[in-house]
């Protein structure tokens, strides 16, 4: 129940987004007359992206989707649910279970034109496509000299899943961010979820999209028409003074369901989502910062070689004279995350972690004052 | 005439000699006389070594391999037949293609101990039957893929051997701005795909151009749309996961990919027999052709020392894709005459193998059935290898004049979207900062 307020909270204060603009219709009630405001209909985040999938799919004929039962199966998150029907087999490709090769197939095509949507089943397999997601997709590019491009999207879901064991429950963002020439986004919502699809699918540049295992099946609100989001943006969850807290992914709703808690007992934290795991928006982060001169991040992957390990250090080196706290990580213990419920729900930052952490930066701060 | 080996330098122990060696010597090197004498003595070196090994084995009969293992039916059609057939201008050309990749590659051992080009450089001398009998069957808008051993891949294909030459040298009139080196050769105006350092790994990006073709066949409705892909691989290569799985997509989905294996019996210093199994129930040879037919593709076996052998099994394997009739697995028996590398001391071959091989060598192979068909006469012959001696010499002098990539190409090509870099604090995106031309922007 927790959850369900913060993501709605969540959802009602993505202030970069334009408002969702709400249709206006007499609605007649049996015995009465009632002028009631129609919703704009909640889909699920499977839904918005398939939507984004199909809409992409029809607006450009070079952009194709390959993965294991992506087709007739209807992919295993339901993403790519029916669309073989409308596109037929070969633009949405089964393909045997060979991630190394289709990944490999799907950098060639996007070197000789086409524009492929390459899905893992789960993140987790694409540790066997890692040769041609390092070499090929981030590299080629660069030497090659600028002849060829890869506008690949590879995307899937990944994160700690609910008693899913450890080789089902990885973090794989951590593992791709030192390839050069790759973008790392991870989306949280609905709305940013269809929208950065679409950006992500348009690109040139190879963009590893990341999406929760959890987050399939939240709802929540798309934006009207064409909307595409900016895939170097992070997004302002909540707008605060007392600390800036750096999220993405599903530990955006973790942390808003500890700024429930905090508010009570009267903080105001800053949420931001940073979206583009690489490169960081160090326009948003920075501007954060300088306001709140606390800096608290809140990530899935592990502690080592983690994306809060990358973005602490570029807090320091750049922002050091802002912070009248040191930049404090919250993240995944450096355990592969184990099958019992207990276990698993300890190897996870959890919210009640969040509302400590804020306490003890902030009051540790006044008390300096 | 007919037992000469091409090892080394030109050398040819005809009338042409003196001058041919002169030209080796002067070829491409600016200036003092003493690398001059360097380079005369390199020649000479093996020149006494050919001799002696020529000497000491009795010249063996090429061996014609043709094995093919496959149900599909032999495109037996005048065509076809007419097509195999080696005229003036095919034989020619294949002489010049073959010529010019010796020599290239001999080229480069030079300028390698002359401190020119580093790194890992792969030699490909002995071997120019398979590239210039596949490659110079392909159409402009087919794609080539290779390994780190694609130098000669590259000339075959058409990229202009000063493109070539000058990437060795890492300056930034190379094909890739310098930025690939030896092992990266790509050229997207001729269609070659790379350039691999980690064998298997081009072997998918392959298969992913021949999906592009079949895709702009059957999805796009382009009726025309009948490109070939051919990837380049070794006996090695053929252990490794992603072969498999390229031979099965590409079976699967019906590819006009052809798969071509350089069997030059060593993998670095690990020989074939010790690496690869039998197919069951052979009892000599781990043949790779075999493993066409298990996943679904003819599979043939080629003496890859003899061009036209080559060329007619190319030809075959080419139309077959273009019909969508789909994948042929192609082994081309073949060997290395240096080398893995220009660093490998290349201590375990045997004499004998080295010697069995040269004396197959397939320049001279060439030569000999041109002037006995009467394809070409010795004046047309002197006159190839004039022009390939005066390519390579002019593209050594390019290469040596081309400047240096400059610090500001360090991070231009990262992203084919520059915005992939990112939002600076200012709001500006990175690739928009002062120093971002000149390299010197911070850019994480």
């Amino acid at each position: 129940m927790a959850l369900q307020t913060s993501i709605a909270r969540c959802n009602a204060r993505v202030g970069r987004a334009p408002a969702a603009r709400v249709a206006v219709k007499p609605q007649y009630v049996r015995g009465a007359a009632q002028v009631v405001a129609a919703k704009k209909k909640e889909i699920m985040m499977w839904e918005a992206l398939r939507e984004a999938t199909d809409e992409e799919m029809e607006r450009d004929p070079t952009v194709c989707v390959m993965g294991e039962d992506v087709g007739h199966y209807g992919g295993s998150y339901k993403v790519t649910y029916d669309l073989y029907k409308k596109y037929g087999d070969m633009r949405v490709l089964d393909t045997p279970i060979c991630e190394n090769g289709f990944m490999g197939m799907g950098i060639g095509a996007a070197m000789t034109g086409l524009r492929p949507i390459v899905e893992g089943m789960n993140m987790g397999f694409l540790l066997l496509a890692f040769n041609q997601i390092s070499n090929n997709c981030g590299m080629l590019h660069y030497t090659s000299g600028g002849q060829f491009k890869v506008p690949v999207v590879i995307r899937g879901p990944g994160g700690v899943g609910r008693q899913l064991g450890a080789e089902h429950s990885q973090r794989l963002e951590s593992y791709f961010q030192s390839i050069p020439g790759v973008q790392l986004v991870a989306v949280s919502t609905v709305a940013n979820a269809k929208a950065l699809l679409k950006s992500a699918i348009r690109s040139d540049n190879p963009i590893i999209f990341f999406e929760h295992v959890l987050l399939y099946n939240i709802k929540g609100e798309t934006h009207d028409g064409d909307y595409c989001q900016s895939l170097e943006r992070a997004e302002m969850v909540r707008e605060g003074t007392d600390v800036s807290i750096f999220t993405y992914s599903r530990m955006r709703y973790v942390v808003m369901q500890a700024v429930a808690e905090l508010e009570k007992k009267g903080y105001n934290p800053e949420v931001i989502d940073l979206i583009s795991l690489k490169p960081f928006d160090m326009e948003t982060i920075s501007k954060s910062i300088k306001k709140t001169r606390k800096a608290l991040i809140v990530e899935e992957c592990m502690k080592t070689g983690g994306i809060g390990a990358s973005l602490s250090a570029v807090i320091n080196e750049s922002l050091f004279d802002e912070l009248d706290h040191q930049v404090m990580r919250l993240s995944s213990q450096d355990v592969p995350t184990a099958y019992a419920y207990e276990l698993e729900a300890a190897t996870i930052v959890q919210p009640n972690q969040v509302v400590e952490a804020v306490e003890k930066m902030c009051s540790k701060v006044a008390a300096a004052v | 005439m007919g037992k000469h080996a091409y090892i080394g330098c030109v050398q040819d122990l005809s009338r042409h000699r003196r001058v041919r060696d002169q030209r080796c010597v002067s070829a491409g090197v600016n200036s003092s006389p003493a690398q001059g004498a360097m380079a005369s003595a390199f020649a000479r070196t093996q020149n006494g070594r050919v001799a002696s090994s020529r000497a000491a084995q009795p010249c063996r009969a090429p061996l014609r391999v043709r094995a093919v293992a496959t149900t599909a039916k032999k495109d037996s059609s005048s065509a076809a037949a007419s097509k195999a057939k080696l005229t003036p201008e095919v034989a020619k050309d294949l002489y010049y293609d073959m010529l010019l990749g010796r020599e290239f590659e001999e080229m480069c051992a030079q300028m390698y101990y002359r401190g020119k080009m580093f790194g890992f450089v792969h030699l490909y001398s002995g071997q120019e039957a398979v590239s210039s009998g596949i490659i110079r069957a392909l159409r402009p808008d087919d794609y080539v893929c290779s390994t780190y051993r694609d130098h000669v891949h590259a000339l075959s294909k058409g990229v202009p051997a000063r493109e070539v030459m000058a990437e060795l040298f890492g300056k930034k009139t190379g094909c890739c701005r310098g930025q690939g080196g030896s092992m990266h050769m790509f050229s997207a105006k001729h269609g070659v795909l790379g350039g691999y350092a980690f064998i298997g790994e081009g072997i998918p990006i392959g298969v992913g151009a021949a999906f592009k073709s079949a895709y702009k066949r059957r999805v796009l409705g382009d009726e025309s749309s009948d490109s070939v892909t051919c990837s380049f691989f070794g006996d090695g290569t053929c252990n490794v996961g992603q072969f498999y799985e390229s031979l099965n997509m590409a079976a699967l989905y019906k590819l006009p990919h052809i798969f071509v294996v350089e069997n030059n019996l060593w993998a670095i210093g690990m020989s074939h027999m010790r690496s690869t199994s039998h197919t069951l129930g052979d009892a000599d040879f781990p043949y790779i052709y075999k493993k066409g037919p298990a996943f679904g593709m003819p599979g043939v076996r080629v003496d890859g020392m003899d061009v036209m052998k080559v060329r007619e099994v190319a030809l075959e394997a080419i139309e077959r894709a273009r019909r969508g009739d789909g994948p042929t697995l192609i082994e081309a028996e073949t060997y290395r005459f240096r080398g893995h590398s220009l660093a490998d001391p290349d201590e375990l071959r045997s004499k004998e193998e080295k010697a069995a091989y040269a004396a197959r060598d397939p320049i001279p192979q060439l030569k000999r059935v041109m002037l006995e068909q009467g394809l070409a006469t010795e004046d047309d012959i002197k006159a190839i290898h004039d022009r390939v001696a005066a390519e390579v010499e002019d593209s050594v002098k390019f290469a040596d004049e081309s400047p240096k990539p400059e610090k500001g190409q360090l991070l231009e090509n990262v992203f084919a979207d520059p915005r992939g870099f990112g939002i600076a604090a200012d709001g500006r995106y990175r690739y928009e900062l002062p120093g971002f031309t000149s390299g010197t922007a911070a850019v994480s």
